[in-house]
């Protein structure tokens, strides 16, 4: 099933470091998915389940560059982590993209006056990814 | 069974899949995604798609056999299953999710029951395949590691 590369590199190396994506999703297909294209594109990538462990690792861990995270999630929304993310003076600046399965105008909206950088439609795919590559910090 | 035998089984397998739409588009895109350096990326999708659909179709089974369904709940779960089953490309089940979720907006129980047999039946026909599919994939790698030897 091995079959040739259709995406081309991003360049999630910038200099001398590895540009770090954190994801976030309660789905671990999506998990596995959004990682692998992440990957593919040579991003360091770090996933977690729910907003509230995104919140202990970006505490712990503060070279994140880019948030991406599935709106709709038990407990925390991605809309309430892009709300903490951006009321937070050390994690403001991460741009934080937003991804759903369903397009809904009043949602997309909302996230982007929130302060999402982009809001993606799922199924990711690698096309989607590549034309974040100039928004990491 | 030579190599080549097995790729043609495995490229047939896929092809009718495609046409009988078990699978759609977003399956292609990760099999594009799957290289040297990510081998088995095909096949941890695949499974950790069948370990949460199960999950979820045993959580459903409990729910719509209540005497009162709680609409929601049901509902929550199969937007779930809707989701994991678009993002691998299982076209047939992801569209009968869509129509599950139909009977679960208009509280419809009998509706809800049909659907998910109907889910179910999909489902598990898509599973066999990708054991297939698997198993495939599998004596072949195995052929490309022996002849490396």
């Amino acid at each position: 099933m091995s079959s040739p590369r259709g995406t081309k590199a991003c360049g999630g190396v910038a200099a001398d470091r590895q540009i770090h994506v954190l994801a976030v999703d309660d789905s671990s297909v999506d998990r596995a998915v959004i990682a692998r294209i992440l990957r593919s594109s040579k991003y360091r990538v770090t996933t977690v389940d729910s907003g509230k462990k995104a919140l202990e690792l970006l505490g712990l861990e503060p070279n994140v560059n880019m948030i991406i995270t599935d709106y709709w999630m038990p407990e925390m929304t991605g809309y309430e982590l892009l709300k903490i993310v951006k009321e937070s003076s050390e994690l403001r600046e991460i741009p934080v993209v937003i991804m759903s399965s369903e397009n809904v105008p009043n949602r997309i909206n909302r996230c982007l006056e929130e302060g999402a950088e982009d809001f993606l439609l799922k199924p990711v795919r690698p096309s989607d990814v590549s034309r974040l590559c100039n928004r990491m910090r | 069974m030579s190599l080549m035998a097995l790729r043609e089984q495995l490229n047939m397998l896929l092809n009718s899949m495609y046409i009988e739409g078990l699978l759609d588009q977003q399956f292609q895109q990760l099999q594009m995604l799957q290289d040297a350096s990510s081998p088995g990326f095909v096949a941890e999708v695949i499974t950790l798609f069948c370990e949460d659909a199960e999950r979820i179709l045993t959580e459903l089974t409990k729910l719509v056999d209540q005497a009162v369904v709680d609409f929601q709940k049901v509902d929550a779960y199969v937007h779930q299953l809707k989701g994991s089953s678009s993002s691998v490309g299982a076209q047939n089940v992801k569209l009968a999710c869509i129509q599950f979720r139909q009977f679960c907006e208009e509280n419809n129980k009998v509706g809800c029951l049909n659907a998910l047999n109907v889910v179910k039946h999909h489902y598990y026909l898509l599973r066999n395949k990708f054991d297939t599919m698997l198993q495939l994939e599998q004596r072949i790698q195995a052929y490309d590691s022996k002849q490396q030897n």
